[in-house]
């Protein structure tokens, strides 16, 4: 029975993970895409377009390596779009963000339902696909006892969002590309005037990090299982990534922290009961919340964190300066 | 053999739209000299230089840099052709370090940021003669030390052509001293300097040759040895202009507005206004002197009613307005106008158009839910014929317009309620010798018309010729109020920098008392004489 209850919260701390990475493949590509000063509110569109063309076409080449590239690929071709559209026609970001999402949403389910013809492919039908998203258990991590099982036994792509997030981090603080690129964000007029390229920073750095977050939605394809099925794989989690930017403070390495705070309440929808029958003492009550509060809370939790952040003084923020806000440099 | 040149600029043209900024301009900048670029706001300075320095690109004519002709289609390019600009509006990242500042235009700078970046920046601007915190943040710095800042930055680009955009506008006495002492070096190492300014002391302290601009064009290069201030402003405006400014005398009435131990903290919790004790009168315009941040900022927010006081009293026409709502203030004729550094901060909302700032102040007099836009028009219209604003309408957006109009419009939205007491700071700040006396005009009308002035100001000399009497600040102590027409620059400069206090000159009455106060009795001195 005591290996039950610590089995139970093994699961509960793996799932944590398992079912949020997404967010955090939104949250780092999305504080990329910040930093270059471009608020892109398209991150759901972009991640449903990873999605299904990620899914698709990598169960085609039976590979998850080409899934991977497609995905990142298709998010990267999104970001082109938002560039060419307000970095070089200086459109409204915020319209072009949520345009894109409508667009990313349409697409996906048009490519996954309204193509008629076609019935795709079902993920377990592809033995590369299947075992490539298997776990992988980190040699000595994994064995301490209640957390190892739960946060170093994971598949490839659970390691591959986590090493993006750190090695971004690295190089927006410690690289002199980085440092670049975050004066692009803060003051272009001032980063213009020292002879840095303004428009190469945003093109390249959106595009990078529209892929990352196409990468994050092959993540959910994969994760949800295998077969299309008429509700969007997305499910909200574009939208809960771009408050967690603000969570995390423009940081990708407390995006890691924040995807993991964020995924446990997260979690409770899915592992709630299993913890009340569990510890029928301490935590019995979680089976009495009606599942529509645990799907309405990462919500809340959401609208709460930007009620907090907000209040944080602009000292110390990683906000840029910029943000949302084009660049002319002919701008009188 | 012609003379060779670090820059040249033939027939030079640049419009916008359907306005000509540039047109047909010359211009030639030897090595090793200090050129002065003059003239009026919206005269074209800034646009010509911002083609030097690869902001805009010109629309005809042609560029040359020592005797090559050159295409400057980016920074990047300036850059490379050894031109810096500091410009006006400084461009630096808030966020960043004094050295990351500089880093980040580095060509040939390591994949990795590494600790000892600091110490080269330092070593370098040392080497220049600066003194610098690499490791500061920009945001803590004062104006001054960004302006340093924006000097070595260029410099460790390399330039040999060096441009400033009014540096002087932002400065004190000692910090303009202090950058002249720069520029002459730099010239010494045989860089050449185009300076903006529209100040003609400056222009005839510090340059060898000036270049004069009017309405976009070209009106000729004197030699600075062989004019003066009359000939530059001809020049500069057209025709002759009469530089005294008049101080009309004027019937004063009773204390309008009177301050009594009055104690105001800054946004950071230091004492900003220490125990002050003032009063104005209709009919006279005091002056405010004193070094910048001596807390002449929280006296205009703390009589507006935009900062809380600590301590004090201040009653207008015998009632109390401590306490009050801004807008309970501005219905009893006080008006405060406020021009900032930066210049567009405060009171206007750039965006939007003449008629729509107008809007804002009056917005409420409108009967029922709609805005008056038919009276909001006619006031802008008002507001631009009698102050001689230049803009293509009234619906043109305030950003759009040159600094001096900007403050015309502020001023003349302040004047168009009819206040009785006006309260403003810098109303001149930046502004060319035309609009400048365009404002002392208005204030003169207002005083005529029976107002009190506050004046807060930076020129010493314009203070003496149009205030009546002048307070100096201190460090948030009132250090005395003198007549304008008795004291002398040198007493002004003593009493600023708190060597001499003459608060107690009178000891029959406590400083900044008025006689017939309207105070109630108990609070008064025994009040003979004021000062």
């Amino acid at each position: 029975m005591e290996m039950d209850k610590l089995g139970v919260l093994t699961t509960f701390v793996h799932n944590i993970v398992v079912y949020n990475i997404p967010l955090l493949y939104g949250t780092t590509g999305e504080i990329l895409v910040e930093k270059s000063g471009s608020l892109n509110l398209g991150v759901e569109g972009i991640m449903a377009v990873g999605a299904i063309f990620g899914y698709i076409l990598g169960c085609y080449a039976n590979s998850l390596g080409a899934g991977i590239l497609v995905a990142f690929l298709a998010g990267a071709l999104c970001g082109l779009l938002f560039a060419v559209l307000t970095v070089s026609l200086q459109a409204n970001q915020n319209i072009t963000g949520l345009t894109l999402t409508t667009f990313g949403l349409g697409l996906y389910f048009f490519v996954g339902s309204g193509v008629k013809a076609v019935s795709w492919p079902a993920m377990n039908d592809y033995a590369n696909i299947k075992n490539g998203f298997a776990d992988v258990a980190i040699p000595g991590l994994s064995q301490i006892p209640l957390i190892g099982q739960g946060l170093f036994s994971h598949n490839l792509l659970v390691y591959l969002g986590v090493v993006i997030a750190l090695v971004m981090w690295f190089y927006l603080s410690r690289t002199r590309y980085g440092l670049r690129l975050r004066s692009v964000g803060e003051n272009p007029g001032a980063a213009d005037s020292v002879g840095i390229n303004v428009k190469r920073y945003k093109y390249l750095h959106i595009c990078v990090g529209c892929g990352i977050m196409g990468i994050g939605g092959y993540y959910m394809a994969l994760n949800m299982s295998g077969s299309f099925n008429s509700s969007c794989w997305i499910n909200g989690y574009g939208w809960i990534a771009v408050a967690l930017v603000i969570f995390a403070n423009w940081n990708p390495a407390l995006a890691i922290l924040g995807t993991f705070v964020f995924g446990f309440f997260n979690t409770l929808r899915v592992s709630g009961s299993s913890l009340a029958a569990a510890f029928p003492g301490g935590l019995g009550w979680l089976a009495a919340v009606p599942t529509q509060l645990y799907q309405a809370l990462p919500f809340i939790i959401t609208a709460i964190v930007l009620v907090v952040t907000s209040v944080r003084k602009r000292e110390g923020s990683g906000q840029p300066q910029a943000l949302g806000l084009n660049y002319f440099r002919e701008e009188r | 053999m012609a003379e060779q040149y670090a820059i040249e600029m033939r027939g030079i043209t640049k419009t916008f739209g359907s306005v000509v900024a540039n047109k047909d301009v010359e211009l030639n900048v030897r090595p090793g000299e200090i050129l002065a670029l003059l003239g009026e706001n919206g005269s074209g300075k800034t646009t010509l230089m911002n083609m030097l320095s690869g902001i805009y690109a010109p629309d005809s004519g042609e560029i040359r840099v020592n005797g090559q002709p050159v295409t400057i289609a980016s920074p990047q390019d300036a850059k490379r052709l050894g031109i810096g600009m500091v410009h006006q509006h400084f461009k630096l990242v808030d966020v960043f370090s004094a050295a990351d500042n500089i880093w980040m235009g580095k060509e040939k700078a390591g994949f990795l940021l590494k600790k000892n970046r600091y110490d080269e920046i330092e070593a370098m601007a040392k080497k220049f003669g600066f003194d610098l915190d690499p490791r500061k943040k920009v945001h803590n710095m004062a104006v001054s030390e960004k302006q340093t800042l924006e000097i070595i930055k260029v410099l460790y680009y390399g330039a040999k052509v060096i441009i400033l955009d009014e540096p002087t506008a932002v400065l004190t006495v000692q910090e303009i001293q202090k950058l002249f002492g720069v520029l002459r070096r730099m010239k010494a190492d045989g860089h050449s300097v185009i300076i903006i300014t529209h100040k003609l002391n400056e222009v005839l302290d510090i340059s060898d040759r000036v270049a004069i601009l009017r309405k976009g064009e070209y009106v000729g290069t004197v030699n600075t040895a062989e004019t003066n201030e009359q000939q530059l402003t001809e020049y500069m405006v057209g025709r002759k202009v009469d530089l005294n400014i008049e101080r009309p005398v004027v019937e004063k009435t009773r204390p309008l507005l009177e301050i009594r131990d009055l104690t105001i903290k800054n946004d950071e919790g230091a004492v900003a206004i220490d125990h002050v004790n003032f009063y104005i009168r209709g009919g006279e315009i005091l002056g405010v002197a004193g070094i910048a941040g001596c807390g002449q900022k929280e006296l205009c927010e703390a009589i507006a009613g935009l900062r809380p006081i600590e301590q004090g009293q201040m009653i207008h026409k015998g009632d109390n307005i401590v306490g009050l709502s801004p807008k309970a203030i501005l219905d009893k004729g006080i008006s405060m106008s406020f021009i900032p550094e930066d210049r567009l901060g405060m009171g206007l909302a750039p965006s939007l158009s003449i008629t729509d700032n107008m809007l804002l102040k009056n917005y409420q007099d409108a009967k029922g839910p709609f805005v008056d836009r038919k009276q909001g028009r006619a006031d802008a219209e008002h507001v631009i014929q009698e102050l001689g604003v230049v803009t293509p309408s009234a619906e043109t957006p305030v950003r759009r317009l040159s600094g001096g109009n900007v403050q015309k419009v502020l001023l003349g939205r302040e004047i168009k309620a009819g206040p009785n007491v006006i309260i403003t700071a810098y109303p001149v700040r930046g502004l060319d010798i035309n609009s400048s006396y365009a404002i002392y005009n208005i204030l003169n009308q207002q005083k005529k018309d029976g107002v009190g002035v506050l004046f807060v100001g930076e020129d010493l000399d314009v203070m003496m010729a149009l205030c009546d009497k002048i307070m100096v600040l201190c460090h948030g102590k009132v250090m005395g109020v003198v007549h304008a027409h008795k004291t002398t620059k040198e007493e002004l400069g003593l009493m600023m920098t708190g060597s001499l206090d003459l608060t107690n000159k009178y000891e029959d009455k406590p400083a900044g008392f008025a006689k017939d106060t309207n105070f109630a009795p108990e609070n008064q001195g025994d009040g003979k004489g004021e000062t």
